[in-house]
C-alpha cells in the first residue's frame, strides 16, 4: 500500500530516514547520523545562503535525529529564522522544532518571542495559531512574562476566530500551570465564564478545562460557572444523539465535554436549590442511561457513554449529599464488578473505594463483599487485584472484618510479590483497629509472619510487642501462642524477635505448664539462636537476662551460655557487651535489683500506630482515609467506644520507639496502662480542610468563662453556641448547644474537638457524634464528658464545619476548660492558712503578679468571681481585711494540688497584686494567668 | 494529561509529547521504564495501570501503543477514547495509516496532534474539524510536487 505523503514531502528526509531504518547496527546508525549532522552543519556554515526550502529540510532532520534519542546542539539559529518566513509550512517546521528542543538561551528566547509576537498580531488566524501552540508546548516562564497579559485578551476580543479562541485558552491554561503568578486575574475572567455560553461546542471544550483550573485556585472569581456548566450539561445530556452532529462520539453526546463539565462542577459544593434540581436531573438521566440498552456494540459507544458516568459517579461521591443518588451509583457500579470488561471491573473496583468512605453508601458497597473476594481470587490481572485489596480494606469494619482479613490472609499466600508488603500492612492495621479480641490479633499477625514473614516489617512486629505489653488481658494468651509458634523447625526469624521479646516479658505466665517450664522455654529459644541474625541475636542475649530474673532456676544454665568464648569472645561489639554486662549483672546484683533492673517493660504511650503511617507514607495519606476518619471529621467523636482500639488513638506520627533499648525504656505516661485511649484526635494535621483560626472575640469570651460555667459562648448571624457545665472533682460534664439562627438547614455540620498532644495526654474528653443536618431555628446538644488527667494549661479547640445555602462555613472558638475548673474549695482557719502558707515558700511554688485593674475594684464582684474561680474564699484570715484570700484543692487524675491565693487590691493605685502558691509549679503558673485576667 | 507516549513493538519510541516541564534525563528515564512496563503486560489485562503518582492509560492499535499519563482526578475512559480519536484523525489524514505513515511524517503526526491536544487538554473533538485545520494548512503549502513513496513494504 503506498502512503502519500501529502502537501509538499521532503525527498531529502524521506531518503535519510530510509537510510536509518535499513542500518543493521546501532553503529551503522551513527556512523550515519554523523554523516548527516556534519553535512548539515557545512550546509549551515557554508558562504552560500540557504533558500528556505533547504533550511527547513536540515531542520527537519535535527529535528528527527534528536526524537531518535541522540543530542543536538546546533540548528537552533536556523530554526529561529524559519519562524519568520512567510511560507507556511517553513514556520510550522520553525515551531515545531523550538516546541521540542527548547533552549533557554536568552538571545534565542528574545527572537522567538518576537517572532511569536509579530505572529500573535498578524491578524492572520493559521499563523496566530502556530504561535498560541508553541507558547503551549514550551509553557517556559520567560514566555509567560511575554504573553500572559496578552492571550487573555485574544481570547475574548470579539473578533477573534473560533479556532485561535481554543488555542488561546489551553495556551492560558498552560501559562497558568507553570506560572500561576504571572497570570493575573481580571476583567477578563467573567468574559471567560461567559465563554460556557458560545455556540461553538469546541469553544465551550476549551474553555471548561480552562476555568476548571483556574476555578480550583480562585473559586470566588470563577463561581458563576456552576449555574451556567449545569445548564450547558442540561441541554447535552437531553440532546438526541444527532444534535450536536460532529460532536457526537459514537452515538454519545459531546462526551469529552460532558466530563470537563462535571469535572467543573468537582471544583464547588452542591449548588443552591434551584441549580441542584436541575444537575439532580442530569445525574439522574446519565444514571438511567446506563441502564438502555447500548446504542451500538462499538467499545468506543460503551467507553465514551461510561466515562460520562464514572465523572458523575465522581460528583455524585465528591457532594456526598443525595443518599439516593449515592445508593444508586453504588448499585451501578455492583453491575460492573461483574463486567466482561477488565477495564470497567477495574474502574468499579477504584470508585467503589471512595464510595465506601461515605456513610450514605457504606452499607451499600459492603453489600458486594462476595464479588470482590471473588475478584480477589479469580482475576488474571494484577492490577485489578490490588484494587479489590484495596476496596476490601476501604469497605472493613468492625462487622466483617474477620472474613476480609482471612481473606486477605488466604490471598497473601498466592499474592504477587510488588503488592505484597502493602497487604500485610492493611492486614495488620484491620487486626488492630478491628480487633474485639485480641487473641485474634494476635493470631492474625503471626499468621502473617508465618505467610510472608520477608514482607513485615520492623513497625509491624514493634505494633504486636507494643499492643501485648499495653494490654494485660492478652499476654498470658500471646505467651502461649508463640511458643507453640517456635515449636515449628523452620520459623521465620521475624517470630525469633517476637516470641523472644514476649517470652522474656511474659514467660512467667506460662512456665507453669510442665510442657513450656522455665528451662523448656528456654531451650526452644536458644535453639534458633544460631540461625539468627546480629539484631535478633542482641535481643535474645535481652530475653536471657530477663529470664534470668523471672525465673533463679534457669539462671546457671544461662550463665554459662553468656560465658561461653561464642559470647564473651563475640567478634560483634553489640554481642560482645551485652553478654559481658549481662553475665556480670546476673553474677553481682542482688535479687532486688535484678527484679528492679529487669522489671516488666511499663506500657508504650499509645499514638497512632506506625503501621498506618508507613502505609500512609507509602501510599500517600488519601488513599488511606477511611470511613472511620471520615466520620472522625465529620463528627466529634473521639474514640469514645467502650472498646477503644489502640490504633484509633491517633495522635502525630512519631517514629517508632526502639522497642529493644533495654537501658532507655520508652517514657510511660503515670498510671495504668492507657488503654482508655489519649483523646482527642488531631485528624487535620495533615488534610487541606484545614480548621478555621479563632474567631474574633474568641479569646475575651473564654476569659468570661473562666469564673462561670453557663452562657453564650460564640454568637453570629447563623449560629449560637451555648455551653452549660459541671464539675466535680477531676471530673466534668459539658453540654455545648448549637443554635441554628437561621430559617435554613445547616448540612454537614460537624463540631470536632482539637487538642494539642500535649494536652490530649492532660485532659481527656470524650463525647458523642451529632446529627449532621440542624433544621433552621432548631437547637442541637453534644454532650463532652472530661476527666483531668493531670494538670494542664492549654485549651482545646471546638471546631465547627457546615454548609449554609451551598457556602461552606468554618468557625473555631477556644472550649472554656480551665484547670480552675477542677477545684475543690477548702475552708480553713487563720492559723492553718499561714502555717501552710510557709510551707509552700520555696520560689519554684510561688507566682506573683502585679496588674492594673481593668475593671471598676468592687469588693462584692471580686468575692463572687473568687467564689466562681473555685477556690473557697476565706474571711478574717487576712490580717487586712481589704485583701482575699482563697484555698482549694485542683483534683486530677494522677495527683491533687493544694493552692493557696491572696489578692491584694490597691485602691489608690488601681492595682492588685496576686499571689499563687501550690506544691506545683506551673499550677501556681496556670491558675495565676486564669486569675489575673479577671479582675 | 502530563505525557503522550507512541511506540512499537520493539519498544522504539515514534513519538513523545510532554505536557509538563521535564529534563532530557527524566524523559528517557520515564520512557524506558514506561516501555518496559507496558510492553511487559498481557493482552487480556486492562487498559489502566497505577505508575508512580500517575495513572497510564494505554492501548495497542496494530503494531503501535499508544500510551497517556495522566493525574489522579482524570478520567481513564475518556482518556482510552482520545486516544482512539487521534488514532481515527491519523487514519482519516493518511488514509490507513501504518506506523511507517508515522515515521516518515512524524512532523505531520506532530502537527495532527496539536490541533487535537493542547496543553494536555483536549482543544477540539470534532474530526472535521481537525482534518479542515489540517487541510488548510496544506493547501497553503506552495505546489511542490507530492511524491509518493513506496516504503510500505
Amino acid at each position: 500500500m503506498p502512503a502519500v505523503s501529502k502537501g509538499d514531502g521532503m525527498r531529502g528526509l524521506a531518503v535519510f530516514i530510509s537510510d536509518i531504518r535499513n542500518c543493521k547496527s546501532k553503529e551503522a546508525e551513527i556512523k550515519r547520523i554523523n554523516k548527516e549532522l556534519a553535512n548539515i552543519r557545512s550546509k549551515f556554515k557554508g558562504d552560500k545562503a540557504l533558500d528556505g526550502y533547504s533550511k527547513k529540510k536540515y531542520v527537519c532532520k535535527l529535528l528527527f535525529i534528536f526524537l531518535l534519542g541522540h543530542d543536538i546542539d546546533f540548528g537552533h539559529m536556523e530554526a529561529v529564522n524559519l519562524l519568520s518566513s512567510n511560507r507556511y509550512t517553513e514556520k510550522q517546521i520553525g515551531y515545531l522544532f523550538i516546541s521540542v528542543l527548547v533552549n533557554s538561551n536568552s538571545e534565542l528566547i528574545r527572537l522567538i518571542n518576537n517572532a511569536i509576537k509579530n505572529d500573535l498580531a498578524s491578524r492572520n488566524p493559521t499563523f496566530m495559531g502556530l504561535a498560541l501552540h508553541c507558547i503551549a508546548n514550551v509553557g517556559s516562564r520567560e514566555m509567560a512574562e511575554a504573553f500572559a497579559g496578552e492571550i487573555p485578551k485574544i481570547l475574548v476580543a470579539g473578533d477573534t476566530m473560533d479556532s485561535v479562541k481554543q488555542s488561546a485558552a489551553l495556551c492560558l491554561l498552560r501559562l497558568y500551570r507553570t506560572s500561576p503568578d504571572l497570570v493575573p486575574m481580571g476583567d477578563w475572567t467573567s468574559r471567560v465564564v461567559h465563554l460556557l455560553n458560545d455556540q461553538h461546542l469546541g469553544v465551550v471544550t476549551a474553555a471548561t478545562s480552562l476555568i476548571t483550573t483556574l476555578a480550583q485556585k480562585n473559586p470566588e472569581e470563577f463561581k458563576t460557572s456552576v449555574s451556567l456548566a449545569v445548564s450547558r450539561l442540561s441541554r447535552i445530556v437531553t440532546s438526541a444523539s444527532t444534535d450536536l452532529q460532529d460532536y457526537t462520539y459514537y452515538f454519545v453526546p459531546a462526551p469529552w465535554l460532558s466530563v470537563k463539565l462535571l469535572r467543573l462542577l468537582q471544583c464547588y459544593p452542591p449548588p443552591d436549590p434551584a441549580v441542584r434540581g436541575r444537575l439532580t436531573e442530569c445525574l439522574e438521566t446519565i444514571l438511567n442511561k446506563a441502564q438502555e440498552p447500548p446504542k451500538s456494540k462499538k467499545v468506543q459507544h460503551s467507553n465514551a457513554k461510561n466515562a460520562v458516568l464514572f465523572e458523575a459517579i465522581s460528583l455524585i461521591i465528591h457532594h456526598d449529599s443525595e443518599p439516593n443518588l449515592l445508593v444508586r451509583a453504588c448499585n451501578q457500579l455492583g453491575q460492573f464488578l461483574q463486567h466482561r470488561e477488565t477495564n470497567l471491573r477495574y474502574l468499579a473496583l477504584e470508585s467503589m473505594c471512595t464510595l465506601a468512605s461515605s456513610e450514605f453508601s457504606h452499607e451499600a458497597v459492603k453489600t458486594h463483599i462476595e464479588t470482590v473476594i471473588n475478584a480477589l481470587k479469580t482475576e488474571r490481572d494484577v492490577s485489578v487485584r490490588q484494587r479489590a485489596v484495596d476496596l476490601l480494606y476501604a469497605m472493613c469494619d468492625r462487622s466483617n472484618a474477620q472474613q476480609i482479613v482471612a481473606e486477605m490472609l488466604s490471598y497473601l499466600e498466592t499474592a504477587d510479590y510488588s503488592i505484597r508488603e502493602e497487604i500485610v500492612l492493611k492486614v495488620a492495621i484491620l487486626a488492630e483497629k478491628y480487633a474485639v479480641d485480641y487473641t485474634w490479633y494476635v493470631d492474625t499477625i503471626l499468621n502473617l509472619i508465618r505467610i510472608a514473614g520477608d514482607y513485615v516489617s520492623e513497625e509491624v512486629w514493634y505494633r504486636v510487642i507494643q499492643i501485648v505489653i499495653n494490654r494485660d488481658d492478652v499476654q498470658g494468651y500471646a505467651a502461649k501462642t508463640v511458643f507453640e509458634a517456635l515449636q515449628a523447625p523452620a520459623c521465620h526469624e521475624n517470630l525469633v524477635k517476637v516470641g523472644g521479646y514476649i517470652l522474656g516479658e511474659f514467660g512467667n505466665l506460662i512456665a507453669g505448664d510442665p510442657r513450656s517450664s522455665p528451662l523448656i522455654q528456654f531451650n526452644l529459644l536458644h535453639s534458633k539462636f544460631h540461625l539468627c541474625s546480629v539484631p535478633t541475636r542482641a535481643l535474645l542475649l535481652s530475653t536471657y537476662i530477663k529470664f534470668v530474673n523471672l525465673f533463679p532456676e534457669v539462671k546457671t544454665t544461662i550463665q554459662d551460655v553468656l560465658r561461653s568464648d561464642s559470647q564473651l569472645k563475640n567478634a560483634d561489639v553489640e554481642l560482645q557487651q551485652r553478654a559481658v554486662e549481662y553475665l556480670r549483672l546476673s553474677t553481682v546484683a542482688s535479687t532486688d535489683i535484678l527484679a528492679t533492673v529487669l522489671e516488666e517493660m511499663p506500657p508504650f504511650p499509645e499514638r497512632e500506630s506506625s503501621i498506618l503511617a508507613k502505609l500512609k507514607k507509602k501510599k500517600g495519606p488519601s488513599t488511606v482515609t477511611d470511613l472511620e476518619e471520615a466520620k472522625r471529621e465529620r463528627s466529634a467523636d473521639v474514640n469514645g467506644g467502650p472498646e477503644p482500639a489502640p490504633a484509633s488513638a491517633v495522635s502525630t506520627p512519631s517514629p517508632s520507639a526502639d522497642l529493644l533499648g533495654l537501658g532507655a525504656a520508652p517514657p510511660a505516661p503515670a498510671g495504668p496502662p492507657p488503654s482508655s485511649g489519649g483523646l482527642l484526635v488531631d485528624v487535620f494535621s495533615d488534610s487541606p480542610s484545614a480548621v478555621a483560626p479563632l474567631a474574633p472575640g474568641s479569646e475575651d469570651n473564654f476569659a468570661r468563662f473562666v469564673c462561670k460555667n453557663n452562657g453564650v459562648l460564640f454568637e453570629n448571624q447563623l449560629l449560637q453556641i451555648g455551653l452549660k457545665s459541671e464539675f466535680r472533682q477531676n471530673l466534668g460534664r459539658m453540654f455545648i448547644f448549637y443554635g441554628n439562627k437561621t430559617s435554613t438547614q445547616f448540612l454537614n455540620f460537624t463540631p470536632t474537638l482539637i487538642c494539642s498532644d500535649d494536652l490530649q495526654t492532660n485532659l481527656s474528653l470524650q463525647t458523642k457524634p451529632v446529627d449532621p443536618t440542624v433544621d433552621g431555628g432548631a437547637q442541637v446538644q453534644q454532650v463532652v464528658n472530661i476527666e483531668c488527667v493531670s494538670d494542664f494549661t492549654e485549651a482545646p479547640v471546638l471546631n465547627i464545619q457546615f454548609r449554609y445555602g451551598g457556602t461552606f462555613q468554618n468557625v473555631s472558638v477556644k472550649l472554656p476548660i480551665t484547670l480552675n475548673k477542677f477545684f475543690q474549695p477548702t475552708e480553713m482557719a487563720s492559723q492553718d492558712f499561714f502555717q501552710r502558707w510557709k510551707q509552700l515558700s520555696s520560689p519554684q511554688q510561688e507566682v506573683q503578679n502585679i496588674f492594673k485593674a481593668k475593671h471598676p475594684m468592687d469588693t462584692e464582684i471580686t468575692k463572687a468571681k473568687i467564689i466562681g474561680f473555685g477556690s473557697a474564699l476565706l474571711e478574717d484570715v487576712d490580717p487586712n481585711p481589704a485583701n482575699f484570700v482563697g484555698a482549694g484543692i485542683i483534683h486530677t487524675k494522677t495527683t491533687q494540688i493544694g493552692c493557696l491565693l491572696r489578692l491584694e487590691p490597691n485602691l489608690q493605685a488601681q492595682m492588685y497584686r496576686l499571689t499563687l502558691r501550690t506544691s506545683k509549679e506551673t499550677v501556681s503558673q496556670r491558675l495565676c494567668e486564669l486569675l489575673s485576667e479577671q479582675f | 494529561m502530563q505525557f503522550m507516549l507512541l511506540f512499537s513493538r520493539q519498544g522504539k519510541l515514534r513519538l513523545q509529547k510532554w505536557y509538563v516541564p521535564l529534563s532530557d534525563k527524566e524523559k528517557k528515564k520515564i520512557t524506558r521504564e514506561l516501555v518496559q512496563t507496558v510492553l511487559a503486560r498481557k493482552p487480556k489485562m486492562c487498559s489502566f495501570l497505577e505508575w508512580r503518582d500517575l495513572k497510564i492509560v494505554y492501548k495497542r492499535y496494530a503494531s503501535l501503543y499508544f500510551c497517556c499519563a495522566i493525574e489522579d482526578q482524570d478520567n481513564e475512559l475518556i482518556t482510552l477514547e482520545i486516544i482512539h480519536r487521534y488514532v481515527e484523525l491519523l487514519d482519516k489524514y493518511f488514509g490507513s495509516v501504518c506506523e511507517l505513515d508515522i515515521i516518515f511524517n512524524f512532523e505531520k503526526a506532530y502537527f495532527i496532534l496539536d490541533e487535537f491536544l493542547l496543553g494536555g487538554e483536549v482543544q477540539e473533538t470534532s474530526k472535521k474539524n481537525v482534518l479542515k485545520a489540517i487541510e488548510q494548512a496544506d493547501l497553503l503549502q506552495e505546489n511542490s510536487p507530492s511524491i509518493v513513496l513506496n516504503y510500505c513494504r
